[in-house]
């Protein structure tokens, strides 16, 4: 897979990110390559720039240089409905839920459906009994059992459940790309089972996804190619077949150098 | 985020048995009302009105006579009208200082072109609503672009508004009689029932109606709660933040405007006096009324019930003969039970 799609465009592509805040610098010059069908896992310590990454990607942040390019022509995304609009869907580290919403709105916030007819046209009305029915749908096609009630307020929900809402969300929605930012860090060991499955999923039906991860083992499971982010910088890109996590985890902390 | 130990047992269940994250408990009774309340913000608020009825109405007989409820709903048009606009802002974690401002401003205006420019009716009830407008757009645009905090943009507006308000109008109170009669009717009257009822009152009421469906069944309502629920995960979720903000300010003013037609039919006067303590009333009405100062949590129709819970108060006690700073204190007592009850109904998140 990596070496077939390696000559290929990249559905998404990033070349030389530059991200400051003040003083700290967040991104120092990063490049990133997305094929497709691939799944791509950045991995990297804490601080190390990953979630800066991909909010440049998803229109979180404005970078302060460089460039992002989607299947080769260059985009700028000056907030992530743009992101959005145009085929990548994100799970952040923070999930980017809305507390007092339901399951279904939060699904389709920002993007609601209205009523056919006059009184979606002229009164603008949401088709809320649609959106549920549809939500409940896209639930159980991701084959994410966590969730019941699609009227359930997500504050109610406990972190995992929270997290698979934002998972559904992502992965429903995607048409070009989804990211996810540690998908499973408040999963359990059946629920990051199932999100790593709907990742394979998603990579088989061709969707390209990016996947931050602390988890070793899962990164190795489940990724095609592998790109370390150390100090703000790519410090290389590994596939499972030519490393062994210890030497992953070597290049993350700076033991040991890739040229 | 739960931090709590992920059940490792469940792990050679079938999938679909996994239906357990989360509630762990059984909730206790308490914790179940409160988090009806929390569903239905306007529920508490509702039973504060019907019981503070009950009561002034066995204090006084009068109390309960059609005449005096009509006369109740009355006093309280004007405030309740205002705090349509009010609500809509609190929602979005932000607050109006300056309500009763823009609606005095835009009562003289409208006063003003008509008298001393001969405009007619509509064209100087239109003045009064680009006014509103404007004001909206000026607090809007201070909050989003600028990035102050509501409090203190309203605060100045406040005093701009008034000042403005006083030098346009020289301090003089321009009285109904003189001014097209479109101006107040607003105040004029038909009987249903025995019971009195001003357009005025219908115009609340009509306004209420459109704005509570809109913020109930449109996406714009919708992204109102969002964005003052947790206005990052809204942004995130690709909703236009600082254009669904600017949008409420700006609709807020247009309330406004329409606040300070029933204002005149009320007081048949166009009067840089009435009405100062609108303000800080339009806030006890949304704030007894249910909605969260914390934004994202509230009904529109809670703030109705709030102003009618201030005008009852008053009302009652002023029939049953107390002193009229009872009333106030009543009011503030009121105000701050709202706050807490809100306090506690939000830990229903944790
Ligand atoms: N909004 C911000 N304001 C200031 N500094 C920031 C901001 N976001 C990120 N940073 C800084 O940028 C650097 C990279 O942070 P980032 O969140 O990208 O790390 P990460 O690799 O995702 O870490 P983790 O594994 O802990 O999630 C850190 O030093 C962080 O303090
Ligand atoms: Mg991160």
């Amino acid at each position: 897979m990596t070496t077939s799609t390696a000559t290929s465009t990249p559905i998404l592509e990033a070349r030389g990110l530059v991200k400051t805040f003040g003083h700290v610098v967040g991104l120092a010059g990063v490049d990133l390559e997305l094929h497709a069908g691939e799944v791509l896992a950045i991995i990297g310590d804490n601080g190390a720039g990953k979630s800066t990454l991909i909010k440049c990607l998803s229109g979180a942040y404005t970078p302060d240089a460089g460039q992002i390019l989607v299947e080769g022509r260059p985009v700028e995304f000056h907030r992530p409905d743009d992101a959005r609009r145009a085929g990548i869907e994100t799970v952040y580290q923070t999930l980017a839920v809305s507390p007092a919403l339901d399951i279904a709105s939060n699904l389709f916030l920002g993007r609601e459906q209205r009523l056919p007819g006059v009184r979606g046209s002229v009164f603008r009305m949401l088709d809320k009994k649609g959106m549920r029915d549809r939500a409940k749908q896209q639930v159980e096609d991701l084959g994410i059992s966590t969730l019941q009630s699609m009227t359930q307020a997500v504050e109610n929900l406990s972190g995992g459940q929270r997290q698979a809402v934002a998972v559904a969300r992502a992965a429903a929605f995607g048409s070009k790309v989804v990211i996810l930012d540690e998908p499973t860090a408040a999963l359990g060991v059946r629920e990051s089972a199932q999100v790593l499955q709907l990742v394979r999923d998603l990579r088989d039906q061709g969707m390209p996804v990016i996947l931050i991860s602390h988890d070793m083992p899962q990164v190795f499971e489940v990724a095609d190619r592998i790109q370390i982010q150390r100090l703000g910088r790519r410090a290389a890109v590994i596939t499972p077949q030519t490393h062994t996590p210890q030497e992953a985890v070597a290049i993350m902390t700076g033991a040991m150098v890739v040229t | 985020m739960t931090t709590e130990p992920q059940d490792t047992a469940l792990v050679d269940h079938p999938l679909e048995v996994l239906t357990d994250a989360g509630l762990t408990q059984p909730p206790s009774p308490l914790d179940r009302v409160r988090t009806v309340l929390h569903r239905y913000p306007a529920l508490s608020p509702a039973l504060v009105l019907i019981l503070s009825m009950i009561a002034f109405g066995l204090l006084n007989d009068r109390f309960l006579s059609t005449a005096n409820l009509s006369l109740v709903v009355q006093q309280v048009a004007v405030i309740g009208a205002l705090a349509i606009g009010q609500t809509l802002i609190v929602l979005t974690a932000g607050i109006d200082l300056s309500v009763g401002a823009a609606m005095i401003l835009s009562t003289l205006v409208a006063a003003g072109v008509a008298t001393d420019h001969g405009w007619p009716g509509p064209l100087a009830l239109f003045a009064a609503l680009v006014i509103g407008v404007a004001t909206g757009v000026i607090n809007g645009v201070l909050v989003t672009r600028l990035n102050l905090p509501p409090f203190i943009v309203t605060l100045g507006t406040f005093n701009v508004f008034t000042a403005v308000a006083l030098l346009y109008s020289d301090g003089a109170t321009t009285r109904g009689i003189e001014m097209p009669g479109l101006l107040t009717w607003t105040g004029k009257s038909f009987t249903v029932g025995g019971a009195q009822i001003t357009y005025g009152v219908v115009l609340m009421i009509l306004l209420y109606v459109a704005v509570a469906f809109a913020l109930s069944q449109t996406s714009w309502g919708r992204h109102v709660y969002a964005v003052g629920d947790d206005s990052e995960s809204a942004r995130l979720s690709g909703i236009h933040v600082t254009r669904v903000i600017l949008s409420v300010y700006v609709t807020a003013g247009a309330l406004f405007a329409a606040a300070g037609w029933i204002l005149m039919g009320r007081v048949n006067a166009a009067s840089p006096n009435a009405g100062v303590d609108a303000n800080l009333d339009s806030i006890t009405a949304v704030v007894i009324g249910g909605t969260s100062l914390f934004g994202g949590r509230g009904a529109l129709w809670g703030s109705l019930i709030g102003a009618l819970i201030v005008g009852v108060f008053r009302n009652g006690l002023s029939l049953a003969g107390y002193d009229p700073l009872y009333q106030t204190l009543a009011v503030g007592v009121l105000v701050i039970v709202a706050v807490s009850v809100d306090q506690w109904i939000r830990k229903a998140r944790a």
